[in-house]
């Protein structure tokens, strides 16, 4: 009897904690969704199409938007859409997982009059699918991803480029021609980074070697500082990454008076001494551009219906303003080969390009084009680190 | 090498020996507290807004430690007084932590702090090998050190420390002698808690100097873990968490030279050599569990 009493207490007590939870929950899902939004009545006439007379745009991010990273590119660009929209509500939602929450999180939207939809996390590709099977009526555009539908696009900057140029300038700034690079996944995306980074640092200096090393997550500062140390343990001297948070490792590495080139986002802040330059995005014009397509009813049949790439040409990536350390001739050379990559003369995986066994992988005289290269599935020569076979 | 994976070790693993600490306290009185994980988030988070805050890692620290002794505090409350089942508690106050500080801490991310830095010990620090290894770290890196033979001392040679064993052996013993087992398990708990808020406070604010949401990513389960492992000696947990430490140290030391081996078999190093190890270690001696720990495992019978 008694037994069944605690039972009945412990289960009390646990289902009042859950529901706590679930008001918190909500509540930290704060934002703007929660806000209720009048849904107009009245739907425009002449436009129509998937992201047409909607009250709205919406954005998911995957982490948080302060994270000198990923997100807060993608922040930023959903700030221009708010400037360039002043009639539209932008709602935003961070921190939303990469399961059937974000499905959650986008029916939402739509409920509060999203007609737009930008789920920014490579991990949201499936959830929009479904999400965009059930609303028709509904335009999203994914970031990163190769799946598209009737009324799902997906978009992708060449960040490869600036990320070569980076690597360019982390060749001509080491002392110890050890570079160091933290990155999650063996995924192609960052395969085709630590490649970009190699390939421009060996362009100037070929001595140079890049140790990989893979801590098995976006964002885990514990591992990323213990990463860190064991890189600058090593003797490397420039720390870069492919994370989504950056800011532990660029702290990391300033205190430890290293050098650092940041990734996604500027973050010179961070590293007053040690900052060399970083590979960032600047969506604010896509965004804007997609979303106009949109509520203009143009989207479908339109270059954003589809998986869109674009580079260093059209702004969407950038090189960060340089750090005061680094000199005005290496300044000078990084800006000769960034107009270079714009004419065409310079492609930072011209042929031959070996792996790290020495097999060729791109023959001489092949530029490849961005779907060979967007399915990298190797480590090119000068790199230290394995990939999964 | 051997220096570079041994400091690595040490820094990877001192926030989890803080949590691991605290918690055989807690377990010697008779409490299994898996809520460790939501004290050490909750310090995490604390200790970095009041550090941010005040300008004070000191007083952040300070703040980090209470933090982690509330979120106990609540464990302590339902588990001993109300007598609810340890292992859902506990859970549940992970949740709770990891709701509330993500949702706290949001305006924290981008926030730079003056944490606690590695302090090199003068002549020490000099020596070949040791030096490097043991005295070129952060204060509370040394404060754990003391703490491991201090704990040790209390536990098996003091008067309160036999009295806290007891609660988790035989509390007829101890209530008979006239002193309560629920204000003993109550300060076990605190502890515990007070720890693992340190051990959160010691990643945010002077190993990685960053509040992110979630950010000790199960430490505090490992160290709950490592508790049962080690057998429930302080000396133990020192070795398991220094090993889980050292596992990641290793993973990534390899990782950078190179080695023919794929990263994912070197993610679950940490996990898998830290339980491997302690198997060996534990086998000999298999019944020193706490006698009152038992009913968590094996359903409450009397108990009282």
């Amino acid at each position: 009897m008694g037994t069944v009493m605690k039972w009945r207490k412990s289960l009390i007590v646990g289902l009042v904690m859950m529901m706590m939870l679930s008001v918190l929950a909500a509540c930290s899902g704060g934002d703007d969704t929660a806000k209720e939004t009048e849904t107009p009545d009245e739907k425009k006439e002449a436009v129509t199409g998937p992201g047409t007379g909607g009250s709205a745009i919406g954005f998911l991010f995957v982490g948080a938007k302060d994270d000198y990273g990923y997100n807060k590119a993608a922040y930023l660009g959903s700030e221009g859409v708010e400037e360039n929209f002043p009639d539209l509500k932008v709602l935003r939602k961070e921190n939303v997982p990469e399961t059937a929450e974000a499905e959650r999180v986008m029916e939402e939207m739509i409920r509060n009059g999203a007609k737009v939809i930008f789920p920014t996390s490579y991990g949201h590709l499936d959830p929009a699918l479904n999400v965009a099977k059930r609303y028709p009526d509904v335009a999203f555009f994914h970031q990163g991803g190769l799946k598209t539908s009737e009324n799902l696009g997906t978009y992708f900057g060449n960040i490869w480029e600036t990320v070569y140029l980076s690597g360019v300038t982390a060749g001509k700034m080491t002392k110890s021609n050890k570079l160091g690079y933290i990155v999650s996944f063996p995924i192609p995306q960052v395969l085709l980074n630590i490649n970009a980074f190699t390939m421009g640092a060996k362009s100037v200096n070929p001595d140079i070697k890049v140790n990989a090393v893979f801590t098995g997550s976006w964002c885990d500062p514990g591992l990323q500082a213990s990463a860190a140390n064991s890189l600058l343990d090593q003797g490397v001297d420039v720390l870069t990454q492919h994370q989504d948070c950056t800011k532990t490792i660029i702290e990391t590495a300033e205190r430890r008076g290293a050098m650092s080139v940041g990734y996604h986002a500027d973050a010179s802040e961070l590293a007053p001494k040690g900052w060399l330059t970083g590979a960032i995005w600047n969506w604010k014009e896509l965004y804007s551009e997609m979303a106009r397509t949109a509520v203009e009813g143009k989207f479908v049949g339109s270059k954003f219906n589809a998986s869109y790439r674009i580079g260093i040409e059209e702004g969407a990536v950038e090189l960060a303003p340089f750090g005061s350390s680094v000199p005005d001739d290496v300044k000078a050379l990084v800006e000769e080969k960034r107009l270079a990559i714009l004419d065409g003369s310079l492609h930072p995986f011209a042929g031959p390009v070996k792996d790290q066994s020495g097999a060729v992988k791109i023959e001489d005289g092949v530029k490849p084009n961005v779907e060979q290269l967007e399915t990298t599935d190797y480590l090119v020569e000068g790199v230290i680190g394995n990939i999964p076979k | 090498m051997i220096v570079e994976i041994l400091t690595g070790a040490i820094r990877a693993g001192t926030s989890v020996l803080f949590a691991s600490l605290g918690e055989v306290v807690a377990q010697r009185a008779g409490v299994i507290n898996l809520g460790t994980e939501g004290s050490m988030l909750g310090g995490a988070f604390v200790a970095f807004a009041v550090t941010y805050q005040t300008g004070s890692p000191w007083i952040g620290l300070l703040a980090g430690g209470l933090a982690g002794l509330l979120f106990a505090l609540i464990h302590a409350f339902l588990v001993i007084q109300r007598r609810a089942n340890q292992l859902a508690v506990g859970l549940t106050i992970i949740f709770l932590a990891q709701g509330l500080t993500a949702f706290m801490g949001q305006d924290y991310v981008d926030k730079q702090i003056n944490g606690l830095n590695p302090i090199a010990i003068p002549v020490l620090s000099d020596i070949p090998f040791i030096g490097p290894v043991f005295f070129n770290h952060d204060i509370l890196t040394y404060l754990v050190f003391l703490l491991v033979p201090l704990i040790w001392w209390f536990l098996f040679y003091s008067k309160p420390g036999v009295l806290l064993r007891a609660t988790g052996e035989r509390e007829e013993v101890v209530f008979s002698l006239g002193k309560s087992p629920t204000l003993i398990r109550y300060l076990a708990v605190s502890f515990g808690g007070l720890m693992a808020g340190l051990g959160g406070a010691q990643l945010s604010i002077a190993f990685t100097h960053t509040w992110v949401e979630n950010m000790t990513q199960g430490r505090g389960i490992i160290a709950v873990a490592l508790v049962i492992f080690a057998a429930w000696l302080p000396t133990r947990a020192m070795l398991g968490a220094y090993l889980f430490g050292g596992a990641q140290a290793l993973q990534l030391a390899l990782q950078g030279r190179g080695l023919e081996v794929s990263p994912f078999l070197l993610f679950m190093l940490p996990y898998l050599l830290t339980l491997v190890v302690l198997f060996i270690v534990e086998r000999r001696k298999v019944s020193s569990m706490p006698e009152s720990l038992r009913k968590v495992f094996e359903g409450e019978r009397g108990g009282g």
